[in-house]
């Protein structure tokens, strides 16, 4: 009898909890993608690690406006540059708060000291934290900057002065990307004092809008909303990741109610969920491309009347019905038409399978050729489907000829093999990281990148590399802009790629998520953000 | 009794050498550097990759890798993950507890429920009973879990609302972490709120998994128990006038249970290993999603260390698998 009625007591209370725990609307519930690798957002790589960290918990001296690629005064109030391009003086807030946790109690606002801290962590080497959690700061070093950096120099308690071994324009963009997010110094010491070195980096302690609880892997994260935020305190009081890593379940979670927003939904649940009267889709084109890279130091690729015929043969409109479901953008240049210095005046090439037929003749392969063609294994941002899409070029090329292998390994086999050139044709594509020109037409088509693997087309042409170098060396935006465009013109006579897209990044929501804006760097924002009575 | 438990701690060392060995060399015969994962579509500068291989040790001949990884096995050291730079072991500690808590009420389901419907099975022999629990195990044997679950979460989460999508416990519940297990930790806590919230979201991911190792235990314990009802002993039994019910429930059931167990034995191992596709439709942060999410990204530390951790928990069930059997059979205990 006693064991019935516990039985049927527990039945009751969990009945009795079951509207809480599904209905529950007073934090807010974002659906997350997958686990942060750690909260230390210069550390790592990952947008999910970055949502969990510095775009949330964080500040940079400058920082993007949400929703955009324009940079804006963050931590620091005010710069100078001087006309030499070299030396870069940030004046910093003086009312900047740190969170407090359990373990630390701010006793000052922030300042130059922990700007300090923050970098010569990354790149000084004898640094006393420099090897703590692996030191490994890979962004730092991607981004050129234990090189491009000559000194970081305290000036007052308010003042940082960063001087630079040569002009870099974009050097204020890297200063807005994540790893440059503003630790406390005044943390370190104490965890340093309390011989509890870990928590420095697994128990973050920032200066942006939330400040981070709680956290169980694969599981749940937990922020509370920092109330002493320099800019003001965000709506959201509570803010939590559950981290959801199927986009079906998610959207599943989503109709339930048991989230307010998920970060990428399939593709093919869109239009539902555009139907659903609970729910709202936000669309954006991407900071993206995907591309196919010829490689240009093997025959018959180096001949540019045979990139342009393969060019003309690629019926890019199919591609993006058959690949991204109709949600990318047919691309001309390298870079996404959101990006400063787009050229919208270059004129594309046709898709034309006579004319490319016959510029094949022109080229002497008039009876077609053999080649092996590399698709993608993973699905990633800029392509939803690589094998899928090399399958649709493979069959577009028959038409004029050219019989195409479809080549495909592991992704770390397929990164390695196409680093090292052994492709002649390759699917692959690229993600804006600082909002700068320079971030794809440098890294990705100059003779220097061609060293260093990341410019997969192996294209090395002294016109076009002059023109980006110029462009990363001077300061004026508008002399930029038209290197950039005159760049652009360049790279669309040569034809070292086929820009085939830039895809939409879309966000799912419920109704009553207010002030959500799409982040063009891909990252999930949560200050601002409410939710509608 | 002593000497089977002798017997198979002796066989312990070997086996998990020799699944260390296994692991070491089948992670490294795998394609893909992880160092080139870390910067997938920017790479990584030469001089950095070959510093980095250094630091990791992977620059070293695969024997001696594996020599020093078994020096660092034995002071405990596991050695830490390449993405998240924490220890693998700490790692393990935090997954653990979800797979065994969902595996744990998953078996029981099997076991409460599937032995019973063999049994009746048994008894009904061809008649309608048999016929129908035979089919609908042999459809849960056979149904593939990904959307089984995918369909169940529609059903009675989307459309009907009965339960939770997915995840551990409802987010307004915060548990201080004792043991991991969410339903022991609630109670440890005193709060009845977030136990009801853990068992409410326990139930989906528990029957879905339970699914096939339900399937197989009852047809199993039918096949078992017809085999054992036309024993010799049985008909001795009934001949004596017992009651049928303690005839099956004390004779047959006792005997039929053997192969049970075995089975019971080998799924809580599967399980334990991961549940991968159930733990992914569910979001339930365990050891089978830990695992995959490191051959992703090549995380090769965690690969080998989870691996053995995976690999000594299933020896340890099949230790107490093969003692159970002295425990049910005279006969092996007294052959040992």
């Amino acid at each position: 009898m006693f064991r019935r009625l516990g039985m049927r007591r527990a039945l009751i209370v969990a009945l009795a909890c079951m509207p809480a725990a599904i209905a529950q609307a007073d934090p807010f519930v974002y659906c997350s993608e997958a686990s942060p690798e750690g909260f230390n957002p210069s550390l790592f790589i990952a947008n999910t690690t970055f949502d969990a960290s510095s775009r949330n918990g964080f500040n940079r001296l400058v920082e993007f406006e949400r929703g955009s690629t324009k940079l804006r005064p963050a931590l620091a109030e005010s710069w100078t540059v001087s006309p030499d391009g070299l030396v870069y003086t940030f004046t910093l807030r003086r009312d900047v708060a740190f969170h407090t946790s359990k373990t630390f109690t701010p006793s000052r606002p922030m300042n130059a000291d922990d700007v300090l801290y923050t970098f010569l962590r990354q790149w000084d080497p004898n640094h006393r934290d420099h090897k703590l959690s692996g030191g490994s700061y890979e962004y730092f070093n991607s981004m050129d900057m234990p090189k491009l950096i000559k000194a970081i120099e305290k000036v007052d308690a308010h003042t940082v002065r960063f001087v630079l071994t040569q002009p870099e324009a974009p050097f204020l963009a890297n200063l807005a990307m994540d790893f440059a997010s503003i630790m406390s110094a005044e943390y370190a010491d104490a965890m340093h004092a309390a011989g509890t070195l870990e928590k420095i980096d697994q128990e973050p302690i920032g200066t942006g809008p939330f400040q981070l609880v709680s956290y169980q892997k694969d599981a749940i994260i937990r922020y509370k909303a920092h109330p002493a935020y320099w800019e003001g305190k965000a709506p959201i009081e509570q803010l939590i990741f559950s981290i959801t890593p199927d986009a079906a379940v998610a959207y599943a979670k989503l109709r339930a109610g048991e989230c307010q927003l998920i970060p990428y939904p399939n593709q093919a649940d869109l239009d539902a969920m555009r139907r659903d009267p609970a729910l709202r889709v936000m669309s954006q084109e991407g900071l993206n491309v995907g591309y196919l890279a010829f490689n240009t130091e093997k025959k018959p690729f180096d001949d540019v009347r045979v990139r342009r015929a393969l060019n003309m043969a690629i019926d890019r409109d199919a591609i993006i019905e058959a690949v991204y479901l109709g949600h990318g953008r047919r691309a001309k240049n390298p870079i996404p038409p959101t990006l400063w210095s787009y050229n919208d005046a270059v004129e594309d090439y046709p898709y034309d399978p006579v004319a490319a037929k016959k510029l094949l003749a022109e080229a002497g392969l008039g009876k077609g050729f053999e080649t092996d063609l590399w698709a993608l294994p993973v699905k990633r941002p800029y392509n939803p489907d690589g094998r899928r899409m090399a399958e649709m070029i493979q069959a577009d090329w028959r038409k004029i000829g050219v019989t195409a292998k479809i080549v495909s390994y592991e992704f770390g086999e397929y990164l390695k093999r196409t680093k090292n050139g052994e492709h002649q044709t390759m699917l692959f594509g690229w993600t804006g990281d600082n909002g700068d020109p320079d971030n794809f037409l440098y890294v990705l088509l100059s003779c220097e990148g061609a060293k260093g693997g990341a410019n997969r087309a192996r294209w090395c042409n002294a016109e076009f590399d002059d023109l980006v170098t110029r462009a990363k060396r001077t300061p004026n935006l508008s002399e930029r802009t038209q290197l950039y465009e005159q760049a652009q013109v360049v790279f669309k006579r040569e034809a070292p790629w086929v820009t085939i897209a830039h895809s939409v990044v879309s966000t799912s929501m419920r109704k009553d998520v207010a002030n959500y804006r799409i982040d063009p760097f891909g990252g999930h924002l949560f200050y601002g953000v409410d939710l509608a009575p | 009794m002593l000497t089977i438990v002798l017997k198979r701690l002796a066989l312990l060392l070997p086996t998990l050498i020799g699944v260390t060995f296994l692991a070491f060399l089948l992670i490294h015969l795998m394609p893909g550097d992880p160092i080139e994962m870390l910067m997938p579509e920017r790479g990584i500068d030469p001089a950095r990759h070959a510093q980095l291989r250094a630091e990791l040790g992977l620059d070293r001949p695969l024997l001696v890798q594996y020599v020093r990884y078994l020096g660092d096995l034995a002071t405990g050291d596991l050695g830490r993950s390449i993405v998240t730079k924490k220890p693998v072991l700490e790692e393990f500690a935090t997954v653990f507890p979800a797979t065994l808590e969902l595996s744990l009420a998953a078996i029981t389901l099997a076991v409460l429920f599937g032995v019973p419907i063999g049994v009746l099975a048994a008894l009904n022999r061809g008649g309608p009973f048999d016929y129908a629990a035979m089919s609908v195990s042999l459809t849960g044997y056979s149904m593939p879990i990904f959307w089984w679950g995918l369909l169940l979460i529609l059903l009675f989460s989307v459309q009907l609302g009965w339960t939770p999508v997915s995840g551990r416990i409802g987010v307004i519940h915060d548990v201080p972490p004792t043991t991991g297990l969410l339903l022991v930790d609630s109670l440890l806590e005193g709060d009845g709120a977030a136990f009801a919230s853990a068992a409410h979201h326990l139930v989906l991911p528990a029957l879905v998994l339970a699914t096939i190792p339900l399937a197989t235990v009852a047809r199993m314990t039918r096949s078992s128990m017809l085999e054992v009802l036309n024993a010799d002993y049985i008909r001795t039994a009934r001949a004596k006038g017992l009651s049928p019910l303690r005839v099956v429930g004390l004779h047959a059931l006792r005997n039929a249970l053997i192969p049970v167990v075995t089975v019971v034995g080998l799924a809580v191992g599967v399980l334990l290993a991961g549940a991968i596709l159930t733990e992914t439709v569910f979001s339930w942060p365990g050891v089978g999603k830990w695992l995959v999410d490191a051959v992703s990204r090549r995380d090769f530390p965690v690969l080998r260390g989870g691996i053995l951790l995976v690999a000594s928990t299933v020896i340890a069930v099949n230790l107490f698998v093969d003692l159970l059997y002295g425990l049910l059979d005279p006969r092996i205990r007294r052959a040992a």
